[in-house]
Order: C-alpha cells, then structure tokens, then sequence
C-alpha cells in the first residue's frame, strides 16, 4: 500500500492535526471504520471514542473524541470533531 | 495667576489625563487584536470543513430538509445583530445598528414581520430605548466570544427556525454583522443565514462521472447532524469576526481621539502663553501709567 491519505482532524477552533497518513480509524455511528487509500467516498457521523490515524512516518496518533463526522473522497480524510469536555 | 490662565491650565490638564486613558485603550486593544485574528483563522478550517461537507450532501443526494427548504407558512423573519458591549469604537456599533434598521425597514416592506435578536449591550441598549421588543438578548463577552456563547445562539435561531407557526417560528433569519477584512478595513454585511440559499466553498464539479457517495447512517440523519453544526459554525465565525472587527475599530477611534487630545492640548497651551503675555503686559502697562501719574502729580 504505497498511496497514502491526507488527513485533516479539525476541531472546532483549531487544527488538532494534519498529514499524511496509511490509514485512519474512526468510530461512526454504524461501528468502527478503517480507511485506506481507495476507499469509495463517504461521509459519516461519529460518536464519542477515539480516532486512530496512523501517520506515514512516526508513532500512531489518537484522538478521543465527544462525537463528529468523518468525510473521506479521493484519498482525502476530513475528520471534525467536537472537543472532549475536560478532563478526557 | 489670572483666572484665564486658570481655566486653560486646567483644560490641559484634564486633556492631558484623558489622553493618557485613550493611549492606554489604544495598546490595550492593539495587543488583543493579534489574538482575535488568531482566532479567525483558526475557527476557519472547521467552518470549511462543514460547509464542503454540507454541498457534498446537497450535490451527492436529493435530501428535502426543513432547513433548506423555504418556509411558506409564515411571514416572521428573525434578524440577528451583532454589536459590541462597549462603545469607544467609534462608528461600529453605529454601523451595525444602521444596516440593520435598513434590512428591517426592507423586511417590512416585502410584508415581513420581524423578530430581533441581539447581541452585544449596544444593540440590546439601542432596542431597549426605543421600546422594541427583543426576542432574545446576549451581552457581555463581545471582544473575547467564547464558543458556548456561539452554541448557545445557535440552538436559540435554530429552535426559532423549527419552531410551529404558534409557537413563534421564524421563516428566515439574517444576521447582521462586521466582516473583518483587515486592520483598516471592516465592512458591515447581512448574510441570509436560514433557509441555506448557496453553499459556498462548492467543491469543484469533477471530471467524469460523480463518485457514488455513502452516507451513514442515511443522508437525511447526516444532514440533520451537519446542518446545526453548520449554524453553529457560521455563528462563532461571525462572532470572532465581529470581535476582531470591534477591536481594530476601537484601536483606530482611540488614536483618532489621542491625536485630538494633542491638538487641544497645543491649542490650549497657545491660549495660556497669550493669556500669561496678556496679563505681563497689562501688568506693565499699569506699573507705567501709574509711574507717569505720580510724576506728573509731584
């Protein structure tokens, strides 16, 4: 798997992270889903868990999270998210 | 001293002070500017991000949400001005206040009835004096909006839009706001929040043939979680707008007024050196016409 995605995990007030990464793991609605490069496009809500991307280079990230949606077309994921309410 | 003298010293000093509080204005929101375009900026991705997401719903399904679909049962429109808390500002909350009048006097004319909302204690003041009815009021916060306070807005226009025609429902809702464009350039604008009439951001239409797109849970529950999310989005935007806005009015109004107080100070100080050769030369003038009396007496 040499294609790669683009990742953008926006928060409501700021870019928590941004890259490229081989595969994203979020918690929709419908049960956890795994993105790679060529995946058919889709757009899902979240619920509240984490989202695991792991990046082309470096360790594997996660993000927890309240809730959201996920967009994935033409191997460019958009994940928003809504802030987890402190303390997580 | 000469009472003259007295008043115009007084003057400068009384100007003198007042200058000193402008200057202190004048850095106090040029130092809290820099973050609140901070916070423009960095709100804009996840309004993007929205908006991109929304007209991938609306071009990839054929979705009749009461949202984006034109209300006919009712001829209430919402309008929601945003102004400052405080004013030394200048023309800002002037501005708003002025452009949301004209939008009413508009709405009436096409056969409206308006509801007002308002937010910053300039706006609620202005309504309040007149003895117009506010729906709903917001103060306080307005140069640091927190994202609560977008929410909170949010949920009230949102209700107001959903609501039944007896419960008070709303078929439009404007907002009337400062468009931040630059330190020396703000500009008032009226956006047509609800019903969404253009999405903008519209990704590109792409070659050859749409990608199918999957929606989960449907198109309508997705659309149902973005739309709110949108309005909320759109709201802090305008919030962070207005605040970075109010700041670099108030910056510029605050150095307009030091520069004033320079200029009465000069003009004031001229006044008192006339007044002190004034009074020297009265004074000499005396002490000679009353030596010659004397001479001429003896």
């Amino acid at each position: 798997m040499a294609d790669l995605l683009r990742v953008d995990i926006v928060g409501s007030d700021a870019v928590k992270w941004r890259g490229t990464a081989s595969s994203v793991v979020a918690p929709t609605v419908e049960g956890e889903i795994g993105l790679l490069a060529g995946h058919e496009p889709i757009l899902s809500l979240l619920r509240a868990g984490s989202v695991k991307v792991t990046p082309s280079s470096g360790d594997a990230q996660e993000f927890a999270i309240a809730g959201g949606f996920i967009s994935f077309d033409h191997d460019v994921v958009t994940v928003v998210v809504d802030p987890v309410t402190e303390p997580a | 001293m000469g009472g003259q003298q007295r008043v115009y010293r007084q003057r400068i000093r009384s100007t003198q002070s007042l200058k000193k509080i402008f200057r202190a204005m004048e850095l106090i929101a040029a130092s809290r500017i820099g973050k609140a375009r901070l916070r423009v900026a960095s709100a804009t991705p996840y309004a993007l991000t929205i908006t991109r997401a929304i007209s991938a719903v609306a071009t990839h399904s054929i979705v009749d949400h009461p949202l984006t679909s034109e209300r006919t049962d009712t001829n209430r429109a919402a309008i929601l001005v945003v102004s400052a808390d405080r004013g030394m500002a200048g023309a800002y909350s002037a501005n708003v206040i002025r452009e949301s009048e004209r939008l009413r006097e508009r709405l009436i004319a096409d056969g409206k009835e308006i509801v007002q909302f308002a937010s910053g204690r300039r706006a609620v003041a202005y309504f309040k004096f007149r003895h117009r009815p506010l729906e709903r009021e917001w103060t306080g916060g307005s140069d640091s909006p927190e994202h609560d306070r977008a929410r909170e807005i949010a949920r009230t226009l949102l209700d107001a839009c959903l609501a039944s025609v007896e419960d008070g429902g709303v078929a439009e809702l404007h907002v009337v706001f400062t468009f931040f464009h630059s330190m020396v350039n703000q500009e008032t604008r009226v956006i047509r929040l609800l019903p969404l009439e253009i999405v903008e951001g519209v990704a590109e239409p792409g070659t050859g043939p749409e990608p199918l797109y999957d929606f989960e849970p449907s198109a309508e529950e997705v659309l149902d979680d973005l739309l709110p999310r949108y309005i909320e989005a759109r709201i802090h935007s305008v919030l962070l707008q207005c605040s970075a806005s109010e700041l670099a009015a108030r910056q510029r109004a605050m150095n307009t007024a030091v520069t004033n107080a320079e200029d009465i100070v000069r003009k004031y100080t001229r006044l008192a050196n006339s007044a002190r050769q004034a009074e020297i030369t009265q004074e000499i003038s005396e002490i000679v016409s009353g030596a010659d009396a004397l001479e001429t007496a003896s």
